[in-house]
């Protein structure tokens, strides 16, 4: 393997891939070399290069979900050494193989979680996430029907918040690292955003109500603020966007039973 | 003019469709004139729309709303993760909430200038008035956009105009729109107007009676065929930068679903317009898989400079204030770092040419904050580009707030692709083309912040209004998978996908990627020559015939294979790849992203020929071994006078 020029800096490492053929298959944990590593490198690039040998083996090239590579997409994302999206704290494809010294061997798996069933190697399904959007993470605007933007002044704090919120890339990160398997943070992001603008009130309550209802229909664990979530979060979730949440849905939960 | 050996040329296209009468009210005439579907007769028409980007995320929450059966496909796990969310830097809209003297005329007049008089004045008029209304609907849908301490929304400018009429959510705006755009979609899907489909991918178009019908896609888990039919088909599948294999694109963008439509017989026009962004972070090794952008938007605060004299390799902060060259503030004095992309992708590689560019393998410039820090404070430069820092910092492993970036131009944005007419209709009736994949709005060179501002005006007003017309024709015959038509296609799509597992060779799809890419960069990139483009036509014809001997695709298509994918998508880049230079070695003169080296002026500029090229090359597949045919459409300025751009 080829690096920039300067081979100097070159790491030999040793893998340990997770491999699982289908979702009814059985899966194992498999030994991969991979010498002359560059420190400049992606760790998916890592992968690249060791899949363009694989297949020229013969092997099956190892399967795993990416495609912008810039840390925004959230398609990315595997357990590396049992932390999701690996030591530093980003995507995976944004982690650089600078974190790694010569020598390691790194272990890599999928997203562990009930609600992401393995689809191939380090593949999961997330549907479930997009589920949990469909129950209500987004406000009722049909098109045309918009006020002029300027209409509705948005405090440029509950703005700016509403943004931090709204960067969630929908990774699942947080489940994968999470002990009872939550979307908690994932629900709580979408419901901050939306809770803090104007145009966000009107469905405020059902919003959480159905949002929270379709996240338990899903499987997904209870939140019991560990927080192990937002230490892996790559977008910087704060567990403050829970509270938020907890406080909407004591409010959504009184109002529907004071009906 | 002469056919070259590589075409022939076809009937000219006359009508595009678009009103006559006076610009500002061609809009309102076609809406008024496009037969409406009452809501009741709406229930009984389908839509396919074929990607959820911004162009068809926007499209199918939109049609969906309305009232038609919308069946939707993307390749990736979720329409969130479509590539319009890494767009960084912003959408336009000419509300001149600055009051700085923006019009719906200016930004028109801005967009026509910047694609450097390629484009369809009609077509650009009425994204500049829709602009409008696509700020509105975000901020109805909760997009949290940039705002000021008093409330109301910020804005920043872009290169190319003088104005600040560019709307941000810091450096994620593709992302918050798209999100917008996904959220809408996705209550219909909830509401059971949308049929989603992930992880399916289109490769084959179904054409019945001469109209579009229906798809067939790859269901990229279980390895399945399947053929879905509808009244009507929306392409709003993306660019094609990944020809270049090294683009700023995502990893699966792609050319397919639009070459198996164009091999169906949609033209194809202007391929060969690229755009080559010029801030991006270099390559650092041949193992790199993408390049990133860095926001154009840091060059509102950037300098942009290489050491003067050739060779020097003393660190950025050793070279003294006298010795170093702005050479964008030096050449284009009225634009400085804010001249267009083709402008500046064009100045670096010129200093790097001579010798003067930084970085391993000289292959590289500076851009500098340190005049911003002083000026502004780091805690405001900070808040304006934090995440871009960061991600370089990652990146490269240096920090930006202490040395100045090292950029260097990389190919970032189609604005060729299928050819439609005003209504974004392609040559197929039935099929319309929508965003990136269409070749409406940008001439040969689009602006900072136009691509979010066209897909959006695509998606959420002009399709909706427009496909209309066409669907009043219908509900059509219906087809199932029993026409001789469909199961066609599919036999197609099954051949191909066995060709690929059965040849078994000694090269992967990447190292023909790389190699198509290559060759590209090196022969239609920045500059072209009618050598360079002879040689790369040769080439790609000696590639692909080594492709289809010598490949190696290994597993089966009965299973999640992504090998697979990529080999289909690396064959139709090829054959795209050879429409591009025959595309380019045709138009002889220089304009905009298109810089033919017999054609400049005599301090280097781009110099068009608007006698010989004021016109749009849409091509029509020539067959397997034929030569593709040439149809011009003749572009007309009546509301802007054409000039040779200037930014000095
Ligand atoms: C890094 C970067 C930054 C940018 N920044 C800006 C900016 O600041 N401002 C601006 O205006 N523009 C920007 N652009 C350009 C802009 O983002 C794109 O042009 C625009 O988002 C394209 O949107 P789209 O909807 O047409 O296509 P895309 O967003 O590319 O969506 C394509 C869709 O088609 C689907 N698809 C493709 N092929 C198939 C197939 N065969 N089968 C099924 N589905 C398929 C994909 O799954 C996806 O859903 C940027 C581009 C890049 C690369
Ligand atoms: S909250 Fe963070 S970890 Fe969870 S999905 Fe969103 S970005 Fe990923
Ligand atoms: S590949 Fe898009 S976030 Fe990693």
């Amino acid at each position: 393997m080829t690096g920039s020029g300067d081979t100097s800096k070159d790491m030999d490492l040793k893998l340990r891939v997770w491999r699982q053929r289908g979702p009814k298959d059985d899966g194992a944990m498999v030994e991969y070399d991979v010498p002359a590593v560059s420190p400049d490198m992606s760790f998916l690039e890592m992968l690249d290069v060791l899949n363009e040998r694989l297949t020229l083996e013969d092997d099956d090239p190892i399967a795993f979900d990416h495609d912008c590579r810039e840390g925004i997409c959230g398609a990315c994302g595997v357990v590396i050494n049992g932390i999701a999206h690996g030591p530093e704290v980003t995507t995976t494809c944004q982690l650089h193989m600078r974190s790694f010294t010569d020598g390691d061997v790194i272990d890599i798996e999928p997203w562990r979680s009930g609600s992401f069933p393995v689809v191939k190697d380090l593949v999961v399904d997330r549907g479930s996430l997009d589920r949990i959007i469909q129950a209500g993470g987004y406000i009722s605007a049909p098109t045309g029907t918009a006020p002029d933007a300027h209409a509705v002044p948005v405090p440029k704090d509950d703005a700016d918040a509403a943004f931090d919120a709204a960067t969630c890339i929908g990774c699942g990160a947080c489940v994968a690292a999470c002990p009872n398997g939550s979307a908690m943070l994932f629900t709580a992001a979408k419901i901050t955003h939306l809770g803090l603008l104007p145009q966000g009130q009107p469905e405020r309550d059902s919003r959480v109500l159905d949002m929270v209802g379709q996240h338990d229909a899903e499987g997904f664990g209870g939140c019991s603020q560990i927080g192990e979530c937002t230490a892996v979060c790559p977008k910087g979730i704060s567990l403050s966007t829970i509270s938020r949440l907890n406080v909407d849905l004591l409010g959504a939960l009184r109002s529907t039973y004071a009906k | 003019m002469t056919a070259d050996s590589y075409h022939v040329v076809g009937e000219p296209i006359r009508d595009t469709k678009a009103p006559a009468g006076d610009i500002k009210d061609r809009w309102d005439t076609r809406r008024f004139e496009a037969k409406l579907v009452n809501p009741a007769n709406r229930r009984k028409l389908s839509i396919i729309i074929v990607g959820t980007g911004l162009a068809g995320a926007s499209a199918a929450a939109t049609l969906g709303e309305a009232g038609y059966q919308v069946t939707s496909f993307c390749y990736q796990d979720s329409p969130r993760r479509a590539h319009s969310i890494a767009a960084q830097g912003g959408i336009n809209a000419a509300k001149n909430y600055r009051n700085d003297g923006d019009s719906i005329y200016r930004l028109f007049y801005d967009t026509v200038k910047g694609g450097d008089f390629r484009s369809r004045e009609s077509n650009v008029y009425r994204l500049a008035q829709t602009s409008v209304e696509i700020i509105d609907q975000c901020v109805a849908q909760g997009v949290p956009f940039a705002r000021e301490y008093g409330g109301l929304l910020d804005n920043r400018s872009f290169g190319g105009v003088q104005v600040s009429r560019t709307f941000y959510a810091r450096g994620q705006t593709g992302q918050q729109l798209l999100i917008g755009a996904y959220q809408a979609l996705e209550r219909q899907v909830a509401a059971g107007t949308v049929d989603m489909h992930t992880r399916h991918e289109m490769l084959e178009l179904i054409i019945v009676d001469g109209k579009a019908r229906g798809v067939i896609v790859r269901d990229m888990v279980s390895g399945e065929i399947e053929s879905h039919f509808a009244d009507a088909v929306v392409l709003a599948t993306g660019g094609y930068g990944n020809v270049f294999f090294l683009s700023t694109n995502a990893m699966g963008c792609n050319v397919t679903a639009n070459w198996r439509a164009h091999r169906k017989g949609a033209l194809f026009a202007n391929p060969c317009f690229t755009q080559i962004h010029p801030t991006c972070i270099p390559v650092s090794g041949d193992y790199q898989s993408k390049l990133t952008l860095m926001s154009e938007s840091l060059r509102n605060d950037g300098r942009i400079w290489v050491p003067k004299a050739k060779g020097d390799a003393r660190p950025a902060a050793d070279i003294p204030e006298e010795e170093r060259d702005y050479y964008l503030e030096r050449i284009y004095p009225a634009f400085g770092n804010l001249v267009p992309r083709d402008i500046a992708s064009r100045a670096a590689k010129n200093v790097c040419d001579e010798g003067r560019g930084v970085g391993p393998g000289g292959l590289g410039v500076y851009l500098d904050f340190a005049d911003a820090i002083a000026r502004l404070g780091l805690a405001s430069v900070e808040a304006k580009y934090g995440n871009l820092f960061d991600m370089y910092a990652k990146i490269t492993g240096e920090n930006p707030y202490q040395t100045p970036m090292r950029i260097y131009p990389a190919v970032h944005y189609t604005m060729g692709g299928l050819w439609v007419d005003y209504d974004l209709q392609s040559t197929i009736p039935g099929m319309f083309v929508t965003g990136e994949a269409n070749f409406s709005d940008h001439g040969a060179n689009r602006l900072g912040a136009s691509a979010l501002m066209q897909g959006l005006a695509d998606g959420y007003f002009v399709l909706p209004n427009t496909i209309n017309d066409y669907l009043a024709d219908g509900p059509f015959v219906p087809v199932d998978e029993t026409h001789p038509a469909a199961i066609e296609a599919k036999q197609l799509v099954e051949d191909r996908i066995a060709t690929f597992l059965a040849i078994n060779g000694s090269r992967t799809v990447d190292s023909f990627h790389k190699e198509l890419g290559q060759i590209m960069w090196d022969y239609c990139g920045m500059e072209r020559t009618d050598e360079g483009l002879r040689t790369a036509i040769a080439k790609i014809r000696e590639l692909k015939a080594e492709f289809w001997r010598d490949v190696k695709v290994s597993g089966v298509n009965e299973e999640l294979n992504q090998t697979l994918e990529r080999a289909g998508r690396v064959a139709d880049f090829i054959e795209l790849g050879e429409l591009m230079c025959i595309d380019a070695l045709d138009r002889r003169e220089s304009c905009g992203g298109h810089f033919r080296a017999e054609s400049q002026t005599e301090d280097g500029e781009a110099m068009r020929d608007d006698e010989n090229f004021a016109y749009v090359a849409a091509w029509g597949y020539g067959g397997e071994d034929g030569k593709p045919i040439l149809h011009k459409e003749a572009l007309e300025y009546e509301y802007v006078e054409m000039k040779q751009r200037s930014y000095k």
